[in-house]
């Protein structure tokens, strides 16, 4: 069967698939809408939690930050799943106990405080939107490779099947449907893997096989950093692991591991299990599915980009490149994309792939008559362009294909839910009309999370040029804002409503006003005061590191100013007891 | 314990004690967390630099697996802990 039908085939059938547990999973009431009735089991969520966090970012992206990254990389693996012990420890059993259904209700209820709400709605909106623009590219960048539709058509076809799952069945809809989508894009991650490690380690676990012997005899990370030292790049295992950099990597990690714990369309999902305890496992669960991803990617990139350099140089890394002319397949379907660009600067028909930016090797690159890299591959294709490497079947592309779909459209849905929920729940019922009826709200929630779905779609296909730029913006705000005000609500009862604004706000824009001062004001470029290294930077700090520190500067500010004004009132101080406590979590259900 | 809630202030100590014995479970958790990641995967590598695990260290082990690794083993530790803790003090869910 010809590429192109396969992959229409497991892109249909998953896409059908998803249409029908829409159907099946309809929302009939608020509690069904916003939190699926608070009825799903602990595994269950699990599953449907990894659908949501792990994005097209996770699965398309991250190997390749790895594969070019090396060790300093490593921010990515322990940033993104430590935040879930912090979700365990500290949030998600406290929060499912309050028994409400938005992360702003929370904080505006415990800090007694519209004003505190508000804020935490802005952060929710601006940091929902800019990760939901990243997932609609990604549906359209995965239809235009796999498809061969235009980018606009394969947004609207991505964007209509979210709206059926999503405006029918709200939370209970996109609960069963990320549960779907986490099976498709584990099983299209980790079968490629293991073949690659199969051919690499003969080790049949990716994970394992990392860390083991190559076929060739030694240990397959020495021959690695043998190879790219060979080229003039970096050590991989120690790439970026210098005193200044070490620093970073740290407040870094940190950032975005708070970050995680404060996201809120993570912490909802914790909002549909049945019990507190049910919570604290559910986050356990989430983390293994996840794990079952984030232990694959790392060996996923050192094998990647092994690969890469044997394929470039058949015959060793002192020897001559290959000829373009013998250049593998993969490399001519790619070239097509332009996202694998080949330029013979010295002439010689040959490829050489190295690090031109590098003074020490610039002499053995003059000697052996080189005149600047030839090669630049985007590292995103890395994922995608794993089973053609590997020579695998044409319905393991397929499947691949059908992967990257599932992990864009389950976090698309996911965050539109949250956007939907604060609009509908806390904007409406909370701040414009409280006398709504039950079905008025369950209303303007489904028209919101459909105008939320069409601007998404606009975005998507208009993507604003800062569009990149804009992933530090969403963890630097839920690190600096969200999460504090969180943790505070839960732990502190002499916290109060004037602390928790003036912690949210400094929070708030200190990290804004930093990023700004190093990406330029609102992304323009050249507005920048600052450039966006760790040497030139004003702290000496890079601006995706610096959620950690306006992270500390909530809490010192709103200890600071709740201590120097009145004290909270004995029903907050009632309520946080009462959070504290499982007992009577079945109770606050009745909303 | 539960018999003994008809009583507002020993209900009230034992709440006090529950959130007290969480905290200390939290506590050293959270500080297991942060030497496996930030210590053993960044700041403190140099110190486990003579300790080989495939072709490299100990470290950078933990950095891209070992810590994943912890962290789901404290996860299940703080839920099955914390589960019994809850029925100690008789505040489980019914």
């Amino acid at each position: 069967m010809e590429q192109y039908t396969l992959n229409l085939l497991f892109v249909g059938a998953t896409f059908a698939l998803y249409i029908g547990i829409a159907i099946w999973a309809r929302a009939g009431s608020t509690s069904e809408f916003y939190a699926a009735s608070r009825g799903v089991h602990p595994v269950t969520n699990g599953m449907a939690t990894a659908a949501d966090w792990m994005s097209a970012a996770s699965f398309i992206s991250m190997a390749g930050l790895i594969a070019f990254g090396g060790y300093g990389a490593s921010s990515f693996l322990m940033g993104w799943t430590g935040g879930y012990v912090l979700l365990a420890l500290l949030l998600a059993p406290y929060l499912r106990k309050f028994g409400k259904f938005t992360v702003p209700e929370f904080i505006g209820d415990r800090f007694y405080s519209p004003t505190a709400r508000m804020v935490a709605v802005v952060c929710l909106i601006v940091a929902s939107v800019t990760y939901v623009i990243g997932q609609m590219t990604g549906v359209g960048v995965a239809f235009s490779r796999f498809l061969e539709v235009s980018n606009t058509v394969g947004l609207l076809i991505g964007a209509g099947v979210v709206f059926m799952y999503a405006v029918l069945g709200g939370m209970k809809g996109i609960t069963y449907t990320q549960v779907a989508q986490y099976c498709v894009l584990i099983t299209a991650y980790t079968i490629p893997a293991i073949f690659i490690s199969l051919q690499l380690t003969g080790n049949p676990i990716p994970g394992l096989g990392l860390f083991g012997d190559h076929v060739s005899g030694e240990p397959l990370l020495a021959r690695l950093d043998q190879v790219v030292t060979d080229l003039g790049f970096a050590a991989y295992t120690t790439q970026d692991g210098t005193p200044s950099s070490v620093i970073n990597m740290t407040l870094f990690t940190f950032s975005l591991m708070i970050g995680t714990a404060g996201l809120p369309h993570v912490i909802i999902r914790f909002f549909t299990v049945p019990k507190v305890s049910d919570a604290r496992w559910s986050a356990g669960w989430a983390l293994v599915f996840i794990a079952l991803l984030y232990l694959t990617a790392p060996a996923v990139g050192a094998m990647a980009r092994l690969n890469l350099v044997d394929t470039i140089y058949p015959n060793g890394t002192n020897e001559q490149p290959i000829e373009y002319e013998a250049r593998p397949d993969w490399i001519k379907n790619w070239e097509v994309t332009g996202l694998l660009k080949f330029e013979d600067k010295n002439g010689d028909g040959k490829i050489q792939w190295y690090n031109d930016k590098s003074d020490t090797f610039a002499a053995t690159a003059e000697e052996r008559g080189w005149s600047g890299s030839e090669l630049t591959v985007n590292r995103d294709i890395l994922v995608l362009a794993n089973p053609e490497i590997a020579n695998l079947p044409g319905w393991v592309i397929a499947l691949v294909a059908a992967g990257g779909l599932a992990a864009a459209l389950s976090t698309a849905a996911g965050l539109l839910l949250a956007i939907s929920g604060a609009v509908s729940h806390d904007l409406i019922k909370g701040q414009i009309n409280p006398q709504i009826s039950e079905k008025g709200e369950l209303l303007a929630a489904r028209i919101s999370m459909a105008v939320a779905i069409v601007v998404a779609t606009y975005l998507g296909l208009n993507p604003p040029g800062f569009a990149a730029q804009t992933v530090a913006l969403a963890f630097g705000l839920a690190a600096a804002s969200i999460f504090p005000a969180l943790m505070m609500g839960i732990f502190s009862k002499r916290i109060n409503n004037k602390g928790a604004v003036a912690g949210m706000l400094a929070g708030l824009l200190f990290t804004l006003i930093y990023i700004f001062l190093h990406k330029g004001w609102l992304f323009i470029p050249g507005t920048n005061s600052f450039p966006d290294t760790i040497s030139g930077s004003l702290l000496g700090i890079q601006s995706t590191a610096i959620g950690s520190i306006g992270a500390v500067i909530n809490f010192a500010v709103a200890y600071f100013v709740s201590n120097a004004t009145e004290d909270t009132p004995q029903e907050i101080k009632d309520l946080v007891e009462s959070v504290r406590i499982p007992r009577g979590a079945g109770a606050a259900q009745d909303h | 314990m539960a018999d003994q809630s008809t009583n507002s202030t020993q209900a009230a100590e034992a709440e006090q004690g529950y959130w007290q014995a969480n905290l200390r479970i939290i506590i050293v958790s959270l500080i297991i967390w942060a030497v496996a990641s930030f210590g053993f995967g960044i700041l403190l590598r140099p110190l486990l630099a003579g300790i080989s695990v495939g072709g490299t260290d100990l470290g950078f082990w933990f950095a891209q697996q070992g810590s994943i690794l912890v962290f789901l083993a404290l996860i299940f530790f703080y839920a099955w802990r914390m589960n019994k803790l809850d029925r100690e003090f008789g505040v489980d869910e019914e």
